[in-house]
């Protein structure tokens, strides 16, 4: 049966991803929304001026990959849950990266997790590094969990 | 009880389960815990109890489809009154539900 | 017979907007609505919504509903509860069954916000119980807050089926799949990532031949479909699963608008046959507004407008009065909302609606 597949060439071009160079130079924003959306909070709400989505609403968003600080505040406010975190440079093997997550049980700081493709197939294990409770961002858990460097562009989400 | 029903108890969303009053029903003869607020085919439903009656000719099973008081689909015998859309339906304490098979009969006078 | 300015007629996001501009303009304003508690669908949805900042982007569904039921509130607007308008008679008399008992109403002026109903879609087996609407299942697990079934198989994925079906992944459920049997998804792409990424398979181009089951649904058949949606039998395939949600889309409610004798016309994109109406929403049928989702399947945030400017409109004329700006705002608000893939096709239907009004009005 044919099945709908998403992976890095889903997005790819088509969204205002960050170069490489920018990535290896620290955290920052990788903003997979690539239609039409009447929506712009992720514009609203950064403090940096990092994203332009501008008039009409329906433009997709642009990432300045200059402006963006990696400070992650976008990622709990957008609507299709659509925007990460990268830190490429989180340590010498590793990556991390923040996701918005809104399910029960929340996995704990420390915790060996499954590292999960867009398909949600298992790609390899990882480590929850960092939890921000749900009730900070209006009931949107932000999970940073941390896995090899070759994955950055392919692993966008864990099961425990 | 907790652990076995279908309830959401947590939800990552809306929090956890607002305490509410316990209270019984019966559903033909067997005895459920309810609580104050909730719709009767919500509680059956709970209990793992979906097939709520049977159509008058056919003798089909039908169960919850719209969840608003829309379709009918859901109707039950309650405290003897027949047809009662469950779905949209709050329990009483010692509320008598039982299922029912075509249009129903009515058990009690209510003029 | 008691007798009101404006009496709205279902409590939605819709009625709620109306009953409040309605308000603030002075007038003596009626809710009725068949529920426990208005809000509509809004307390379904307990995702974050698409806008902007202006319109609460960002913002849960149930939340704006708990702001606008506030407002009305404060507002000291009068709403009948678990009360059915079931017909509009001569003269703006409403006949309601309020708490299981009739009365009558006269109004000067209704509102129609009655909003939708969910297509049902048949296949063999689809009465047993085990088979919902996506709506349905969803007031199931966010309102009643129990699970109608623990494995499911959602049909259809446009924008209901791909939320509905993360909200079940959130209440606890496991979704087996959503079937879609045209070649790619109906609804954004954002929503199908956020179940994909939990992996929960999309099957294009897939339709279901039939529940299986006796008393209760215990599994599906679904099948592949050829170029002419003919489903390629020798490819068919069982799953097991004993909830099958159907999300197929949704029709206006509009019988009591037929009833009141208004004029209607066929646009498919905005959900079927809908009410002729006028640039300040109101129908054929002088006095009678319409607005939200039962003028023509769209979102809250534009039900939300509708309201405010069928309330606004409806109280220039009790009130003998012009607010011709602050309507002009709602109808640039509405614009602005009417664009991109979706919007742009339901702006274009409700500007021939508008056209059509003035046509068939004459004769
Ligand atoms: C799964 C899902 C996700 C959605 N997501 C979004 C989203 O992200 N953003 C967005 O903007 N919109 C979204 N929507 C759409 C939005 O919920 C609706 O467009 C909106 O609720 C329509 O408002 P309304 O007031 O017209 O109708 P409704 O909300 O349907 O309200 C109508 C009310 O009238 C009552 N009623 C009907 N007939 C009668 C009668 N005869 N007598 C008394 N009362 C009556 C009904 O019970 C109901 O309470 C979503 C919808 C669904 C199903
Ligand atoms: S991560 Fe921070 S700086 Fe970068 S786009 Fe998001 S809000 Fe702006
Ligand atoms: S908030 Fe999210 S969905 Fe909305 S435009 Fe920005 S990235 Fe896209
Ligand atoms: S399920 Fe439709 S009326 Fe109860």
């Amino acid at each position: 049966m044919k099945e709908l597949k998403l992976d890095e060439k889903t997005y790819f071009n088509k969204i205002s991803f960050p170069s490489f160079e920018r990535i290896k130079k620290g955290p920052v924003a990788i903003i997979e929304c690539i239609e039409d959306i009447p929506c712009n909070p992720c514009e609203t709400i950064c403090k940096f001026g990092a994203i332009k989505v501008g008039f009409p609403i329906t433009n997709l968003p642009i990432l300045d990959e200059e402006k963006c600080t990696g400070c992650g505040r976008c990622v709990p406010v957008c609507p299709g849950l659509a925007i990460f975190v990268l830190d490429y440079n989180f340590n010498e093997k590793d990556c991390l990266l923040t996701i918005p997550y809104e399910f029960l049980p929340l996995p704990e700081e420390d915790e060996k997790v499954k590292c999960l493709d867009r398909d949600g197939k298992f790609v390899c294990d990882g480590k929850i590094i960092k939890v921000i409770p749900p009730e900070r961002n209006a009931m949107t858990a932000i999970i940073s969990f941390a896995f090899p460097k070759k994955y950055y562009n392919k692993i966008r989400s864990f099961k425990r | 009880m907790k652990k076995k029903d279908l309830r959401i108890y947590k939800h990552p969303i809306l929090g956890d389960m607002p305490e509410k009053k316990k209270i019984y029903i019966y559903f033909n003869e067997k005895k459920l815990t309810a609580y104050e607020g909730e719709m009767i085919a919500a509680v059956l439903y709970a209990n793992g109890i979906r097939k709520l009656r049977k159509t008058e000719r056919f003798k089909k099973p039908r169960g919850i489809f719209c969840a608003i008081g829309r379709c009918t689909d859901c109707v039950m015998t309650v405290d003897g009154i027949p047809n009662v859309r469950t779905c949209i339906t709050p329990v009483k304490n010692g509320m008598k539900i039982e299922f029912q098979v075509g249009l129903g009969k009515w058990k009690k006078k209510i003029w | 017979m008691e007798e009101k300015d404006l009496v709205i007629i279902g409590g939605g996001p819709a009625g709620l907007c109306s009953a409040i501009s309605a308000r603030k303009k002075g007038i003596d304003v009626l809710i009725i609505d068949e529920n426990l508690r208005p809000g509509g669908q809004l307390f379904k949805q307990i995702h974050r919504f698409f806008g902007s900042k202006e319109h609460m982007a960002g913002v849960r569904g149930f939340i704006i509903g708990e702001k606008l039921l506030k407002e009305v509130k404060e507002l000291g607007v009068e709403v009948w509860l678990n009360s059915i308008a079931y017909g509009i008679f001569k003269d703006k008399i409403i006949g309601v069954i309020k708490d299981g008992k009739n009365t009558h109403i006269k109004a000067k002026s209704i509102i129609i916000s009655t909003g939708a109903t969910e297509n049902p879609l048949s296949f063999p087996n689809w009465t047993l119980p085990g088979v919902m609407g996506a709506g349905a299942c969803q007031t199931m697990i966010n309102i009643h807050r129990v699970l109608p079934g623990k494995k499911v198989l959602m049909i259809g994925s446009g924008n209901v089926g791909l939320i509905v079906s993360y909200q079940l992944l959130q209440a606890g459920a496991e979704v087996v799949g959503i079937v879609e049997i045209m070649p790619k998804i109906g609804g954004y792409l954002v929503h199908a990532a956020k179940i994909k990424r939990f992996g929960v398979p999309i099957y294009l181009s897939t339709t279901i031949l039939e529940g299986v089951g006796k008393d209760e649904i215990k599994g599906a058949v679904i099948c592949p479909v050829d170029e002419n949606f003919k489903p390629i039998i020798k490819r068919k395939k069982y799953i097991d699963v004993d909830l099958i949600c159907i999300a197929v889309g949704l029709t206006p409610l509009n019988e009591l608008l037929y009833q009141a004798g208004c004029l209607f016309t066929y646009k498919g994109y905005l959900g079927g046959l809908v009410a002729l109406h006028n640039e300040n929403m109101e129908t054929t049928v002088e006095n009678i507004f319409v607005a939200g989702d039962c003028s023509g399947i769209e979102e809250a945030s534009t039900a939300m407008e509708e309201g405010k400017l069928a309330g606004i409109a409806a109280s220039e004329k009790i009130r003998n009065k012009k607010w011709e700006e602050e309507k002009e705002e709602i109808r640039k608000h509405l614009n602005d909302f009417r664009i991109g893939t979706f919007g742009e096709k339901r702006k274009l239907s409700k500007e021939e609606i508008i056209k059509e009004y003035y046509e068939r009005i004459k004769t």
